[in-house]
């Protein structure tokens, strides 16, 4: 046990020093183009300290910031359990948590971050729907599990209770969002796969994988219950302890049969059974997808009849944060949501909380091929400059609204979690 | 030691000394031992006996999503030692445990065994025995993840045996399965096993053997008369490295079971992870008793301290 704990930590502090580094080496005077303020000298001492998870703390944001405005951004990658454990437990080791919706709803009640003020949000009233009213367009209907809404508002600064509307006072600014689905391996498969039922089809014996992470495979494994019609669920995202029995009781009997190939914890595992052809079908995120593609190896993103399960990140700030930190702090959430981050995300495959100013930052094609779901017209290019996709291809899922309208189910923490990790860890040692 | 000092010198001083003197000099005299054992102490103190006792302490104390707090309940240890999932898991755990340590013994002691009585030179011994050291020279990680394409569907076993015709399909065993866990543990931990086994075969003075072998004992009598006799303090504790290396891990078995089984060490870093560090420390402390327990039961076996 000691020699892996060490292990652990070793790599958390090169991972630090890393991200350190890089923004150490982030030069650019600090030109402060487009937000000029009385303290635009002092804020250049000034350092925010970030953490979350690998897909949005980039160093190239951090560079950005330097260059923008002028303080600097230290970034730390961690897996989201870390990143869970360090919001709820260090608040003194960050001013600018990068967290989850359900992480979220976890970890509030710790006290360790605060409300911010919605006035002071420059693009508010641009950040989409579903994270305001939680209504992507006045049609949609909300979907089960901790819809970030849900989550996004307290009744006050220093507000511990969520709210249902827009009170002002938001618990987290989103930054960047997907709708997840299955992976599979077309060419390995030779037919079409259109439910979540799929993953459990005898067919893919020994050639499937599920995620192990009890809070969200928990929600893939009920989406593959819902579509086999063995449960059926009041809320999937908020399950009783009868509907967590019966979806782990039927993922045993899989396992026990021999289904999964393996369980993966962490991105590249997924990548490395995806490509490596151990697994054909498995639940998967976005750019896993785009890293077996760029080998060259066909992978898609299948979109699914029973919708999608999705995900939202946010910004979040420390309660320690005050005076001209604290100012720093609305000054980079501001920035943020100004477009530049946007682009960037979006031409990773996520979506960012203001399209439209991200829009501003992406090419005519760019913009085509990721938020409308139309044809590429040329050759798609990572941020780093990899060819992704050739003319002609088109986004799985298909456009924004296509894909967001779909969301079955949010990421979430239930009421009765205790009992479902218990019974996740039945279902690992079975 | 100092013990018998104290008397040794008490019992000179004694006729006609006053006792007072004799007290004195006897409590400075313990003081200074006191002294010298006092780093000793704090070290251990610190860094043994405080985070164990912090361990049993929190093992009692409640938990919720976020926070875990002081309290006195007996529901992580209710839990534990009632679930089912304990008992797989500790089954599994001494499934490996047994598998590796037999391989690891019988491999261990032979190879020791080549090095000590078949190559004759001690410089050659040397170097055998740094050569057995060098895989040792990079992280156990990837010692660990160099086997998965190795062994993989499409690796390098399964195309091999394809290649010359003894197999049609790829074996699917061979990766993500019990077998490539023990593999990866054997593979790792082996040399803990050698290194020992090894020393203490190149303590068994020669002659006993030119004796046996006078007294008309054939090799393998040598071996089990004489050799496996003298060396079993050095398989203890081979085995106590490899057993408790075994029963504590979680990174070998959660990566070359692909997830898919589960060790006592993985349940710990779950629960670590899903900040449920009461439940953590209450499955560690029922480790550390069974590893201690197992431990107990191999030294009744040998007692190492007066061999060695």
């Amino acid at each position: 046990m000691t020699k892996g704990k060490n292990k652990s930590t070793i790599g958390r502090r090169s991972i630090l020093k890393g991200a350190a580094a890089t923004a150490g080496v982030a030069l650019g005077a600090g030109a402060i183009t487009g937000f000029p303020t009385i303290w635009a000298q002092n804020i250049k001492n000034v350092t925010l300290r970030q953490f979350g998870t690998g897909v949005s703390n980039l160093n190239d944001v951090a560079t950005k910031v330097k260059e923008d405005l002028g303080f600097t951004l230290q970034m730390t990658a961690l897996d989201s359990d870390s990143v869970t454990q360090r919001a709820a437990t260090q608040p003194k080791s960050f001013d600018i948590a990068d967290i989850e919706y359900w992480i979220c709803k976890k970890v509030w009640g710790a006290g360790n971050l605060q409300a911010m003020d919605t006035s002071k949000i420059k693009n508010y009233d641009k950040i989409v729907g579903t994270f305001r009213s939680g209504k992507l367009t006045p049609e949609s209907v909300i979907a089960q599990g901790t819809a970030p809404h849900t989550v996004g508002f307290v009744e006050g600064p220093g507000g511990k209770k969520f709210v249902d509307n827009e009170s002002g006072w938001m618990t987290l600014i989103p930054t960047i969002y997907n709708a997840d689905t299955l992976g599979i391996r077309p060419d390995l498969i030779g037919r079409p796969i259109d439910s979540w039922a799929e993953l459990l089809n005898p067919e893919f014996k020994g050639k499937a994988s599920i995620l192990d992470i009890s809070s969200i495979g928990i929600m893939d494994a009920a989406m593959v219950c819902e579509a086999m019609g063995e449960v059926k669920y009041g809320d999937k995202g908020n399950m009783t302890k009868e509907e967590i029995d019966k979806t782990i009781a039927i993922f045993i009997e899989a396992k026990q049969s021999g289904q999964f190939r393996a369980f993966w914890k962490s991105f590249d595992e997924s990548v490395n059974l995806m490509a490596s052809g151990e697994v054909v079908i498995q639940s998967m995120w976005s750019p896993a997808i785009t890293a077996v593609r760029s080998k060259g190896i066909p992978c898609v993103y299948q979109p699914l009849k029973e919708g999608y399960r999705s995900w939202g990140g946010g910004l979040g700030l420390s309660s320690n944060l005050s005076g001209i930190e604290l100012d720093a702090a609305y000054e980079y959430i501001n920035w943020y949501l100004d477009g530049w981050v946007g682009g960037y995300l979006m031409r990773q495959g996520y979506y960012s909380a203001v399209p439209e100013t991200s829009k501003n930052f992406m090419s005519e094609d760019e913009w085509g091929y990721w938020f409308e779901g139309k044809a590429a017209k040329g050759e798609i290019k990572s941020p780093q400059g990899n060819v992704l996709e050739k003319a002609g291809a088109v986004r799985d899922g298909g456009s924004f609204y296509d894909r967001m309208g779909a969301v079955a189910c949010w990421n979430s923490v239930m009421d009765e979690n205790r009992h479902m990790v218990r019974k996740w860890n039945e279902f690992i040692a079975a | 030691m100092t013990e018998m000092k104290t008397s040794i010198s008490g019992a000179k001083l004694a006729p006609g000394s006053n006792l007072k003197k004799l007290s004195a000099k006897a409590s400075a005299q313990q003081r200074t031992s006191w002294y010298l054992v006092s780093p000793l102490v704090m070290v251990l103190g610190f860094f043994l006996v405080l985070p164990i006792l912090t361990i049993v302490i929190v093992s009692f104390w409640d938990y919720n999503d976020y926070n875990f707090f002081p309290a006195f309940v007996f529901e992580n240890y209710a839990y534990l030692l009632t679930s089912p999932v304990t008992l797989a898991t500790y089954l599994k755990t001494f499934k490996f445990m047994i598998l590796v340590w037999i391989f690891c013994t019988t491999i261990g002691f032979t190879i020791a065994y080549f090095l000590a009585f078949h190559v004759r030179t001690l410089p050659m011994q040397i170097t055998l025995f740094l050569i057995c050291t060098v895989p040792f020279w990079t992280s156990n990680i990837i010692r660990m993840i160099s086997w998965i394409p190795f062994l993989g569907r499409n690796g390098l076993a399964n195309s091999a045996l394809i290649n010359t015709g003894v197999i049609d399909q790829p074996l699917d065993w061979l990766l993500f399965s019990d077998f490539a866990v023990v593999l990866a543990f054997v593979h790792l931990y082996c040399l803990f096993m050698v290194v020992p086994v090894f020393n203490t075969m190149m303590r068994i003075d020669k002659s006993l053997i030119e004796a046996a072998r006078d007294a008309g004992a054939s090799n393998f009598q040598i071996l089990t008369n004489v050799i496996i006799p003298l060396t079993k303090p050095g398989i203890m504790i081979g085995s106590i490295f490899v057993v408790t290396l075994v029963m504590g891990d979680f990174i070998t078995v959660r990566f070359m079971s692909g997830g898919q089984s589960a060790s006592v060490g993985r349940v710990i870093s779950n629960e670590i992870a899903l900040l449920q560090y009461p439940a953590a420390a209450a499955s560690a402390v029922v480790l550390l008793i069974t590893v201690l327990i197992m431990i107990g039961i191999m030294m009744r076996f040998v007692d190492i301290r007066k061999e060695l």
